[in-house]
């Protein structure tokens, strides 16, 4: 459910730090009908223009408040709440040329009642201005 | 025959799709409930209220008490989820899904909710420990009873047993109407069949549903028709959906307190093509049943590829069949 809103069309565009670009970032959502805690988030994959990104590399920022995805797995009170956009960062020297480019979005969430882990996809094309 | 009393409600978990995406506001959904006649609210408050079941800002309820002032809204059912797969390297323990359970118990009571939701993969065990924390703050807890399980279930038998052991009046069930699914539903297969299932396949799979043949033979069939990925996904939903009896409820009446009603699709002409919902409140009136019956959409998800997503017309439809079926005075609906 809400598949194809995972990958916000707004919030796309490389990231700076002391002028260097260090890297992309986009807004990604849950697939789910209410938030989880982020100790619940297993993995954030991202694949760039068909390039798979390492999960060291995945950054993850809500309400101010960044964490890789390993240290997502103990955080224990913070939730990614329901509908809610949050920052999803690849760290990648130079990031992203200008233009267009195909993003590929997949989350796993481990849900209590489910007896399975399920893994869910969304690919949007997005712009990287010039 | 019983006498009864069906009030009508509705789940905001129905409106989920105008939520998430910030097209209406609680106070919205609040509202137009009201005005379709559906007085009595039930929530997931993991979707209604951002943080929680983290601590709450005391507005929060002062807000939510308001909005149910001013639309002659009651508050029926507080959906706990209980999080007991929180930690990924080792199990919750017991102690703390039951400390878990009185967070959402003492939530309840601030919403005014008389009863709170458990679901049905948690232990009875815990529920039994909280039974007299839930009578203390008068909230009934009440495991849902969804498929693919079903009140014969040996799952569901031990809930039961283990709620009569107790001596609890506190413990009891919400049964959800998608248990009853006489029919493949419409919606389902014409999203399998944008997915890439064969119309072909995707037919045999429904008249296999409506003959009632075992999920496993309609799966090992699918697989000699050439079935792969999707088609294997369509006919893998019969596994956990069934044409379970209505009529089993009729046991359990005496601890049935809230009921959700689970739809896909209402039509134009005010049917649930796959539920058979004159069946259900038949029956409903035949046990006595005196409680809300609460609207759940879960149509959104099968459309939403393809279709504008229309959540309140939807509830607005089924609480119209509703009406009828209940046989409300007339005056009573043009009033509402």
């Amino acid at each position: 459910m809400f598949d194809k809103y995972m990958i916000c069309e707004e919030g796309f565009g490389n990231v700076v730090e002391d002028g260097q670009v260090v890297g992309f970032t986009f807004l990604a959502r849950l697939p789910y009908y209410r938030g989880i805690g982020l100790s619940m988030v297993e993995d954030i994959g991202v694949v760039i223009d068909g390039e798979p990104v390492s999960r060291q590399d995945v950054r993850f920022t809500v309400r101010g408040r960044t964490w890789t995805l390993d240290e997502m797995e103990t955080e224990y009170t913070e939730r990614w709440n329901f509908g809610e956009k949050a920052a999803v960062t690849v760290r990648r020297p130079n990031g992203l040329a200008p233009g267009r480019h195909r993003l590929q979005l997949s989350e796993r969430i481990r849900v209590s009642y489910l007896p399975f882990v399920p893994t869910t996809r969304d690919a949007k094309e997005l712009d990287i201005p010039a | 025959m019983s006498t009864y009393d069906i009030k009508r409600g509705v789940s905001l978990y129905s409106y989920q799709e105008e939520y998430f995406l910030r097209q209406k506001s609680l106070e919205d959904l609040i509202k137009v409930s009201a005005e379709m006649g559906a007085k009595g609210i039930e929530l997931i408050s993991e979707q209604t209220f951002p943080d929680y079941p983290n601590p709450l800002d005391p507005s929060v309820y002062d807000n939510w008490h308001a909005l149910m002032a001013k639309y002659g809204t009651t508050p029926v059912c507080h959906d706990f989820m209980l999080d007991y797969k929180k930690y990924k390297d080792r199990p919750m323990p017991f102690e703390e899904q039951v400390a878990s359970c009185k967070v959402d118990i003492d939530h309840a009571a601030r919403l005014g909710c008389p009863y709170t939701r458990a679901l049905v993969s948690i232990d009875p065990k815990v529920l039994v420990a909280c039974a007299d924390y839930a009578e203390s703050r008068n909230v009934r807890i009440l495991i849902e009873v969804h498929a693919p399980l079903h009140f014969d279930h040996p799952w569901i038998i031990r809930h039961a047993e283990a709620f009569e052991k107790s001596g609890s009046d506190y413990l009891g069930f919400l049964p959800d109407m998608g248990m009853f699914l006489f029919a493949f539903p419409p919606v389902w297969k014409e999203k399998f069949m944008r997915d890439g299932v064969p119309p072909h396949i995707a037919d045999y799979i429904c008249k296999a549903y409506e003959d009632r043949v075992l999920s496993e033979y309609v799966i090992l069939e699918v697989e000699k028709m050439g079935g792969v990925g999707p088609a294997i996904g369509m006919a893998t939903t019969l596994r956990h959906n069934a044409a379970f009896e209505p009529k089993r409820m009729l046991d359990h009446m005496d601890r049935i307190w809230n009921i959700h009603a689970k739809f896909y699709e209402m039509t134009e002409d005010l049917v649930e093509p796959s539920i058979p919902y004159d069946e259900i409140i038949r029956v409903l009136k035949q046990g006595g049943y005196k409680g809300y019956i609460c609207s759940e959409y879960e149509g959104n998800r099968w459309i939403q590829d393809a279709f504008p997503v229309d959540s309140i017309e939807q509830v607005r439809r089924q609480q119209e069949m509703f009406k009828k079926l209940i046989g409300e005075p007339q005056a009573a609906v043009s009033a509402a």
